[in-house]
């Protein structure tokens, strides 16, 4: 059985979505503005380090790193409604990809796990 | 290698552990590095042997260090110093020994000991003998002031080794160029276009300088001439100033250069000078189409008197 990481097609995929999805943050008002101040070069690994995470693809991130990664974010008043902002961009970029349904989901549920860890609750 | 460093006490910044972050960014001085060690590299990291540690199981000896700007000194001598315009000269630096570098890499120029600032590389290898720099004399600049009034024809200096990202790789003669300077940011993009043309870059390439005034404006004949001279080389000078004379662009030079080209999907952009030009340069060009990895820069950062490591215009 392959996982969710592999179906949605790897490393390619989280190349190919890294743009895409980056675009989508930077041109959203409710947002980009978490993203200012941070080099655009560093801030796309950053970008591909999500959505590997998102992808159930391989990483060492623990639910702590995830806490101790956003809290400056926390403190600057990062709450739910720029986490689903953030989850709208993840859908919409996989849409675009033409990922299956389903794995969009799948994809979803995993992001919407770390909810609490990233909003430090 | 990350593990190893870490096991044996060499602690270095990582956070990943999966070839993702890039935090881990290492480079290698000597010894074969193979493609699995630099999983989504930039091309022109890739070109100084960089790679990251987590990634890296060494199978030979290789020696390492982290990424460090202006290690080595070599000493140099001062071949020219002429005036571009009023306020920057050009110096050409003669050396005995080969000197590996990049047109557009950086290189520290040191006054003493103690003081020095680093200047982008103008000059191209395989074009130029002597190594060359635009200096703007600055008003509290203890380095830029040494250069105007007291170096001689003659004198030697220190230089440290070059560094730098910002330069051009061949991997891609067909791609469309973007390159947008301010000030003496035209330093290393006048060297990126003449590297890329004297290699045989065969796509278009565009530059834009952006100064305050006419009388700041530099090698302006220079490059309307080498302009003439390749059809698919495009200069424009722009003012941001109330005066602008004919065969400029009136506006601030990114504005002229965004409004001129809209779709960048496939574009390399190259983006010198001040570092608030540099950081919304790098995101329009993203939002405009560019890729992440296709958009290479250097911010000239002014420094406080004490400090040395940054980039000064
Ligand atoms: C949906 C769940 C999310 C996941 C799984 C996630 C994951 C990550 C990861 C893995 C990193 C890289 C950490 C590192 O290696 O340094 C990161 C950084 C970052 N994230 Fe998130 N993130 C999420 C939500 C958000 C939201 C909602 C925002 C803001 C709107 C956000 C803004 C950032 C920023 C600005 C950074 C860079 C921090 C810095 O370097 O200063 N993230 N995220």
């Amino acid at each position: 059985m392959s996982s969710l990481y592999e179906k949605i097609g790897g490393e390619g995929a989280v190349n190919a979505a890294v743009d895409i999805f980056y675009r989508k943050v930077l041109k959203d008002d409710r947002i980009k503005h978490f993203f200012d101040g941070v080099d655009m070069a560093k801030q796309a690994a950053k970008q591909k380090a999500f959505l590997t995470v998102a992808f159930g693809g391989p990483n060492k991130y623990s639910g702590e790193d995830m806490r101790k990664g956003h809290a400056h974010l926390v403190k600057n008043g990062l709450n739910d409604s720029h986490f689903d902002a953030v989850m709208e961009h993840l859908g919409a970029t996989l849409k675009e990809l033409n990922v299956p349904a389903d794995l969009i989901g799948q994809a979803a549920a995993v992001a919407e796990s770390t909810r609490n860890d990233v909003l430090g609750k | 290698m990350l593990d190893c460093l870490t096991a044996h006490g060499v602690s270095i910044p990582s956070s990943c552990h999966a070839g993702i972050c890039q935090t881990c960014l290492m480079q290698a001085i000597s010894g074969n590095i193979p493609a699995t060690a630099q999983p989504g590299l930039k091309n022109t990291l890739v070109a100084q042997n960089y790679f990251l540690a987590c990634s890296f199981h060494p199978q030979e000896d290789v020696q390492i260090r982290l990424p460090m700007t202006g290690l080595g000194k070599l000493s140099a001598t001062v071949a020219e110093i002429d005036f571009l315009n009023t306020q920057i000269v050009r110096l050409k630096l003669a050396l005995n020994t080969k000197f590996n570098y990049k047109a557009g890499q950086f290189i520290n120029l040191f006054k003493d000991n103690a003081t020095s600032r680093a200047y982008s590389l103008a000059s191209v290898p395989g074009i130029d003998d002597q190594l060359q720099f635009h200096i703007r004399k600055l008003p509290d600049g203890l380095v830029s002031h040494w250069v105007h009034h007291d170096l001689k024809v003659g004198d030697n200096v220190d230089i440290s080794d070059a560094s730098g990202d910002c330069f051009y790789v061949p991997d891609m003669p067909d791609q469309k160029l973007l390159l947008i300077a301010t000030g003496t940011g035209l330093a290393p993009l006048y060297g990126i276009v003449r590297d890329a043309l004297f290699q045989g870059h065969s796509g278009t390439i565009k530059l834009y300088h952006g100064s305050n005034s006419p009388d700041l404006v530099y090698l302006s004949e220079e490059l309307k001439s080498l302009a003439l001279q390749f059809d698919h080389f495009n200069y424009t000078p722009c003012i941001s100033g109330k005066t602008v004379p004919q065969g400029f662009a009136a506006g601030r030079a990114q504005e002229v250069a965004f409004k001129e080209n809209q779709d960048l999907s496939g574009w390399r952009v190259f983006l010198c000078g001040h570092p608030k030009m540099v950081s919304t340069g790098k995101k329009l060009a993203f939002l405009a189409g560019a890729s992440t990895g296709n958009i290479y820069a250097d911010p000239f950062v002014l420094v406080p008197r004490s400090a040395s490591k940054t980039i000064s215009a």
